[in-house]
């Protein structure tokens, strides 16, 4: 089996799903002779044309909005929003069209497309380049937030978004584009939208991560277990929306405690909302209060600033050391 | 710098695609029923028996003439004014009532339209993509995107114009300009002399008619049609016409309109126009027009009575159709909905 990085992972899984479905087609800024700015879709324009390989005009909203019309029309369009931070200007689309067009007609049309948009902090990229968005996202009924954490997710996960009769936002971890490589199969397989992923089972806490937060989770548990001997449990949440709510809740459960690290800031962000998860379905089984490692409620800074803003391994442990002494 | 002249058929304009007798029959036939609806409609929300409603008085030539020039397998993509549009491409006048009742409902199988779009100018995206798909698929129709003048300041409008622009897509760009956009006239929405004009910046056809001349708006937007099936690209119309009542049921012109300015347009009304036009070539009688407008009154009649007839709307029905496969944690919130 062949090993990948997640750059080159989804950009086979494109070429494969481009290759067995001629109404599949991709479109965004520098996607075609440039082959994306992380070089995702490389090669691509040389093997199938312009027509489905479409470099844009600079216009994200244009981007979203003409690719519904290509969805209902009956392609399946594959946007890239080059950064996640350029994606506001396309979340009217999102908004009022995309997420409800289903619902609008009475379920007779679909918005059969996928959005993929790089994001989150760790490279040094300029300012504005590195914001995590997902909290505005999962706010829009209708719209499907996955994450994935690793190279193997990015294709299973790409697949099931692909062929999802609903439309997809998928953010990829700019961090883990190039991170390391791991086992991908060749064939195509699927990563079901709406489940989360056990990444290592354990007993006395729950960390739950998403994104590239999930290494750092898995980093924190290894210090953990050999400096304290503490046995945690690293959950990806890997589906922001739909959450599966189940796994989240049986992984508290089981160990009584959690915490919950993201890259966006505190207030509003999605950890907030896997909290009130877990006090509705996991009260009585807590031994202690759920707490967050979040970005602080400032602007993503300028990369300078960078290693204080994005939660680290150390963080991480000393939160989970400071749940671990509560009686 | 360019001059755009108002297309005018009826003011003697011979060089543009002509409407047969029997289509110009049938489109005043559908502007009959479009004008008979709205009055009927602006009836019901007095009596609280449908909610907001935004009327066509005075565009019926531009929304039934221009719906007329499609075929049935082109698409559509209407904003919340252009019923009379959704009409005349095969939505079911229930469908139209049941919308301005709160209920979804700007949408039937099988027809080439797109719901409705409330937000302003979003849709002129849609249109561009569909007409990508139609020409990806080699299918050879058009999309047809309705809009205001207000739409024109909105930067999904210039996003759509330059996309379509780039692609050549078989799209027509239809801005009803009535002069208003709630109480803002279209003189502060633009230092543009036209509308039509902006075409110009993103290398596509513009045209300017007379949108209150039904034949006139028939043959642009036939032309415009046959340009975008042959490969020509895609064409801004600005049908120039006015808004006779307000911009919707909860909305009062006299605030803003110039006294004097609606009744200056009333000796243009669309419908006496086309109808002295046809009665001047002998092929509508004033028993002819009442019993048109009888009709229309009848089928209009029948149509409420058949939606008010329809059972309430159920709670599951808001959950339904969210998403295809209805994810466990809404169907837990539908399963706690009920519960409470």
């Amino acid at each position: 089996m062949p090993e990948k990085n997640m750059v080159e992972a989804i950009h086979d899984t494109l070429d494969l799903l481009m290759a067995q479905d001629e109404s599949v087609v991709m479109m965004g800024e520098d996607i075609g002779v440039n082959g994306g700015v992380f070089r995702v879709t490389d090669k691509m324009l040389s093997k199938y044309g312009a027509a489905r390989v479409i470099d844009t005009p600079l216009a994200e909203s244009a981007i979203v909005g003409t690719a519904l019309g290509m969805a209902v029309g009956g392609l399946r369009p594959i946007c890239e929003i080059q950064f996640l931070g350029f994606l506001y200007p396309a979340l009217d689309q999102l908004i009022s069209h995309v997420s409800r067009i289903r619902d609008r007609s009475a379920g007779h049309l679909g918005a059969k497309m996928v959005v993929r948009a790089p994001y989150g902090g760790g490279i040094r990229a300029p300012e504005q380049h590195a914001d995590s968005a997902e909290a505005y996202l999962t706010h829009i009924p209708g719209l499907k937030v996955v994450v994935p954490s690793s190279a193997a997710d990015a294709k299973g996960i790409l697949v099931s978004a692909v062929e999802d009769d609903d439309p997809v936002i998928i953010l990829e971890p700019i961090r883990l584009y190039r991170m390391g490589r791991e086992q991908v199969p060749e064939q195509l397989y699927r990563v079901p939208l709406g489940t989360a992923r056990i990444v290592q089972e354990g007993t006395d806490i729950s960390v739950i991560a998403y994104g590239a937060m999930v290494p750092v989770a898995q980093e924190a548990a290894r210090n953990l277990q050999r400096e304290q001997g503490v046995s945690v449990e690293v959950v990806d949440v890997r589906s922001l929306s739909p959450l599966d709510e189940e796994t989240l809740v049986a992984s508290v459960r089981k160990t009584g405690r959690a915490v919950i690290v993201h890259e966006a800031p505190l207030t509003g962000g999605f950890g907030a909302e896997i909290m009130a998860t877990v006090s509705e379905q996991a009260f009585w089984w807590l031994k202690a209060p759920v707490q967050r490692v979040t970005g602080p409620d400032v602007p993503f800074p300028p990369y300078a600033w960078e290693d204080w803003y994005v939660p680290s391994a150390a963080r991480v442990q000393r939160v989970v050391s400071q749940v671990m002494a509560e009686e | 710098m360019a001059t755009w002249p108002m297309i005018s058929v009826m003011g003697g304009d011979t060089s543009h695609v002509s409407c047969t007798d029997e289509e110009a029959l049938r489109i005043y036939q559908d502007m009959v029923v479009l004008r008979a609806f709205d009055e009927k409609t602006l009836t019901l929300q007095r009596q609280g028996r449908v909610g907001t409603f935004a009327p066509s008085l005075g565009q019926e030539a531009a929304e039934i003439a221009s719906a007329h020039a499609l075929e049935p397998m082109d698409w559509i993509a209407p904003s919340y004014r252009d019923h009379g549009a959704l009409y005349v491409h095969g939505l079911p006048l229930d469908q139209v009532i049941l919308f301005a009742m709160g209920r979804s409902g700007s949408y039937a199988a099988g027809v080439r339209a797109l719901p409705s779009s409330i937000p302003i100018a979003t849709h002129l995206l849609h249109a561009v993509g569909l007409a990508y798909a139609l020409r990806q698929r080699a299918e050879p129709q058009v999309a047809m995107a309705y809009f205001g003048d207000g739409a024109t300041s909105e930067g999904d409008f210039h996003e759509a114009l330059n996309f379509a622009g780039v692609w050549q897509v078989p799209v027509i760009f239809f801005c009803q300009n009535n002069g208003w956009a709630i109480s803002t006239a279209v003189s502060h929405q633009t230092h543009s002399e036209t509308l039509a004009q902006k075409a110009v910046a993103y290398g596509i056809e513009g045209i300017r008619v007379d949108g209150n001349d039904a034949l006139a708006v028939y043959g642009v937007v036939r032309e415009a049609r046959e340009r975008a099936t042959e490969g020509g690209g895609p064409t801004l119309i600005e049908a120039v016409t006015y808004r006779m009542g307000p911009h919707t049921t909860a909305d009062d012109p006299t605030r803003y309109r110039p006294s004097g300015e609606l009744e200056g347009h009333r000796a243009q009304d669309p419908l006496i126009r086309l109808g002295q036009y046809l009665a001047g070539r002998s092929i509508l009688s004033a028993e002819d027009q009442e019993r048109m407008a009888a009709d229309s009154r009848d089928r209009i009649n029948e149509a409420v009575a058949r939606v008010e007839a329809m059972d309430p709307v159920a709670v599951e029905e808001m959950f339904r159709h969210v998403y295809q496969v209805m994810p466990n944690r809404l169907a837990r919130e539908l399963r706690d909905w009920g519960a409470n």
